[in-house]
């Protein structure tokens, strides 16, 4: 019932959200200064064969000159059908270059994800349990200093160690299971430093608590205490916080692209904005926008189903 | 218990890992170039580099043209009929042969996108029996040459939509495209019938890199066995390596200022040649380019008939270029910038970041020009603000690298550039002995004396102001022998590449 009601009102949202980015990203890219005809002849034909006739020629074929607002009512309407239209540069359909970009990064992302599940939590864990123990006090400092390194440099100085000097993984590229591990490790390090306080926090509050005192008084095991009681307590905050994550996953996303040379949404939302391609940026930003609608849903119905306190 | 099972980790992890960085036996280039489509007329240079399409005429490494998929070409004694005769049993990647029909359709589609075919005075290109003739509206000495460029490239008339779209790459090359995916990557495979000589590695892939320091970084780790275009400090971090070679060539294109010469403080041709006179080309090209040297006249010596020894070099002296502006009437006002009837010498330079080295050159030139006494403004922003500034006239300045290589034979860019449009050239400058100086060479009267006067002509007159002649960079892995990089940019030659033994 109440899940329904999320979804009804996600779904709203996600209608509203469609509109505004599509008009709000329409207006941006009306109002850039410089001919649009010249920069898609740039994107399409290279600086070396960007002239007059190749401006005049991509005019003739795209007619960009027209009057703004047919323009966007005709986008609006063709957005309601799911059809958003070719790429001014390469000319292949939007929907079928967003679906292979974003399946390059939203698998991307999801190591990333389970990466830093992998290597945060656990830790965060081990931390609470002890709090101002020596396992809390490195990793405060170790948490802190990792959040603090630009992904940026992270990416290189992975690069320098893991492929360069110790030569155990590729560099860069894309296509095989192993070219995962790097860009994967760098947005996953970002992550975990972060999402290993807040277990480590949620633990600790948890740990002081007297049902857990409790627990133990009855004769459970530490182990025991953690796996009945402490796991599903604690993956609330958690939960909550890596629907906050996806934001800084898509801006690191798009960082950790152009560094490993991955295809993916970051890389192409990039390209499209300098080369003038505004069915492309339309179709990415909404195809982004869109996206924080479902993680946000997803992860309002995941807190329901762990918390019964919020559902009823 | 956490214990054993972290230390088990580290151990799997740590006998892992070298395996998953292990070399195949696939040859990988990586490049900064990005496939936007099947599609010649955007992206077929990359098809043409990869040995994936052919053309009709080749060029060697001097620049000279060469059989490609036609084995001669003939022209009329008026100079307004080509023949071109086809190669015999040449196959698509496809299995369909490559005939007359094929080949005109392909020319009639690249000639009706923009690029250099678009701007020949072709009348008809007509299908023979193995055998193709253009036929021109007047001479067109170069025609064989624009014949060489990528977008001329022959692909089979599967590879076209019914409008002339490229939907796929269906060419005649020692590869064929075996996984495509734009914009990134592209893998091919030995052409079996391939009617030349087998390439030596049957596995090629290509990857598009657009950063130039993670293109080094693969060279380094051994990630790709060919790695083009390098920067300057990549290139001497990757020299002192023992396993990874850098290859380094002149090639036919130069670092240049475009000059509005309508402009009111550039018109004068000694205004143009104080501003020449105050670049300290050795200083930029050693600190910024790490080259051994700067340009002293336009055409490199890689463009062998058009460079010209005996021309006076360009030089570096600051007070001659203060006492030529002097002798123009400016002076110097208060804050050290001249001043002319009350205007400041205060000009905008515009250029682009596609190839990283121009906004580094065009902050030095700042630099260098206010010690004569100008204001310069540095404007970096798209590619196309050059071309579109010379179109509405609103451009001062622009700092540019032009290839003059595009076609194999420098006719055609300088025709069009100094005589024609000019959208990458001279901007407001006209010199009708240049002109019929060029006109006659694209005809094909005259040679090394006329083309001797006109870059004699471009050194006084200084239309654009040279700086520098690229070098282009490719590291090669010591797992591979027989890499070599073509001056004129038109094939990596992986087919000549074979494995070190």
């Amino acid at each position: 019932m109440g899940g329904m009601k999320v979804l009804v009102s996600r779904l709203v949202q996600a209608v509203m959200v469609a509109i505004l980015i599509g008009t709000a990203t329409f207006i941006m890219m009306r109002s850039l200064p410089g001919d649009a005809a010249w920069r898609i002849a740039a994107g399409r034909y290279g600086y070396d064969n960007v002239d007059a006739a190749a401006a005049d020629a991509v005019r003739g074929e795209l007619g960009i000159d027209g009057p703004a607002l047919p323009a966007l009512l005709q986008w609006l309407s063709d957005l309601a059908r799911f059809d958003f239209g070719n790429s001014l540069v390469s000319g292949q359909p939007v929907m079928d270059e967003i679906v292979h970009q974003l399946g390059a990064s939203a698998s991307l992302a999801l190591v990333a994800l389970l990466l830093s599940l992998v290597i945060g939590p656990p830790l965060g864990i081990l931390a609470g349990l002890r709090p101002r123990g020596m396992l809390d006090r490195v990793l405060l400092v170790a948490s802190t200093g990792v959040k603090a390194v630009p992904q940026f440099l992270m990416a290189l100085v992975l690069i320098v160690l893991l492929a360069v000097h110790l030569r155990w993984l590729p560099a860069a590229g894309h296509g095989e299971l192993r070219h995962f591990i790097l860009p994967g490790l760098t947005l996953a390090l970002g992550l975990a430093a972060v999402n290993a306080r807040i277990t480590r926090d949620a633990m600790a509050r948890i740990a002081d608590m007297p049902f857990w005192r409790f627990a133990q008084w009855k004769g459970l095991s530490e182990r025991q205490t953690l796996l009945r009681h402490g796991l599903r307590n604690v993956s609330v905050p958690l939960i909550t916080y890596l629907g906050l994550q996806f934001v800084t996953l898509v801006e690191g996303v798009i960082i950790v692209e152009s560094i490993f040379g991955w295809p993916g949404i970051g890389h192409a939302l990039v390209h499209a904005i300098f080369s003038r391609d505004v069915p492309m940026v339309q179709g990415t930003a909404l195809v982004l926008g869109l996206g924080f609608v479902i993680v946000n849903s997803a992860i309002d119905l995941a807190v329901r189903r762990l918390d019964p306190r919020v559902a009823g | 218990m956490t214990r054993t099972f972290l230390k088990a980790a580290v151990a799997l992890a740590c006998f892992a890992m070298p395996v998953l960085a292990q070399a195949d036996d696939r040859l990988d280039v990586v490049a900064q170039f990005e496939i936007k489509a099947p599609e010649p007329a955007t992206s077929g240079y990359i098809f043409t580099r990869m040995g994936v399409a052919e053309t009709l005429v080749n060029a060697n490494a001097d620049g000279e043209l060469t059989p490609g998929l036609a084995t001669s070409w003939e022209v009329s004694q008026d100079g307004m009929t080509w023949v071109f005769a086809l190669r015999e049993g040449v196959v698509f990647h496809d299995g369909s042969a490559m005939t007359a029909d094929a080949v005109v359709n392909a020319l009639e589609i690249a000639r009706a996108k923009p690029g250099p075919l678009q701007d020949l005075p072709i009348t008809g290109i007509a299908a023979g029996d193995g055998e193709i003739t253009v036929t021109l509206s007047e001479p067109m000495a170069a025609l064989p040459a624009f014949l060489a460029e990528y977008r001329s490239q022959i692909l089979s008339p599967a590879s076209y939509a019914a409008d002339g779209t490229g939907v796929a790459i269906i060419g005649t090359g020692p590869y064929r495209i075996t996984a495509m995916e734009p914009p990134l990557s592209l893998d091919a495979t030995a052409f079996a019938e391939y009617w030349g000589n087998a390439p030596h590695i049957a596995d090629v892939s290509y990857s598009g890199v657009s950063r130039v320091e993670t293109r080094a970084l693969m060279a380094e780790s051994g990630e790709a066995e060919f790695v083009f275009g390098l920067d300057p400090a990549s290139v001497s971090r990757l020299g002192m390596l023992d396993d990874v070679e850098v290859l380094s060539v002149a090639i036919p294109r130069t670092l240049l200022i475009k000059v509005n010469a309508g402009h009111p403080f550039l018109a004068e041709p000694d205004a143009r040649r104080a501003l020449s006179l105050a670049i300290d080309r050795a200083g930029i090209a050693q600190a910024v380019l790490r080259y051994p040297e700067g340009a002293d006249q336009l055409f490199p010596p890689s463009t062998a008939d058009w460079h010209n020894d005996a021309l006076a070099p360009l030089s570096y002296e600051v007070e001659e270029a203060k006492k030529l502006l002097a002798g123009l009437g400016w002076e110097a006002g208060s804050d050290g910038i001249l001043t002319r009837d009350g205007a400041r010498f205060a000009v905008t330079l515009t250029t682009y970041p596609d190839r990283p080295e121009l906004p580094l050159v065009a902050a030095v030139l700042e630099q260098q020009f206010r010690t004569i006494g100008i204001d310069l403004t540095v404007n970096t922003t798209n590619s196309s603000e050059i071309p579109a500034g010379h179109q509405d006239g609103s451009l001062e300045l622009g700092l540019i690298a032009r290839n003059f290589s595009l076609v194999p034979d420098p006719i055609g860019t300088i025709l069009s550039d100094y005589v024609g449009n000019g959208d990458w050239g001279a901007m407001n400058w006209r010199n009708e002995e240049f002109a019929t100086l060029l006109r006659g060479l694209a005809r094909g009267d005259g040679g090394n004396a006329e083309r001797a006067r006109a870059s004699e002509i471009l050194q006084a007159e200084l239309p654009i102001i040279p700086i520098a002649w690229y070098r282009q960079t490719l590291a090669v892995s010591d797992r591979v022998t027989g890499a070599e990089i073509d001056p004129f940019e038109r094939s990596f030659g992986l087919e000549n590449i074979r494995w070190a033994e």
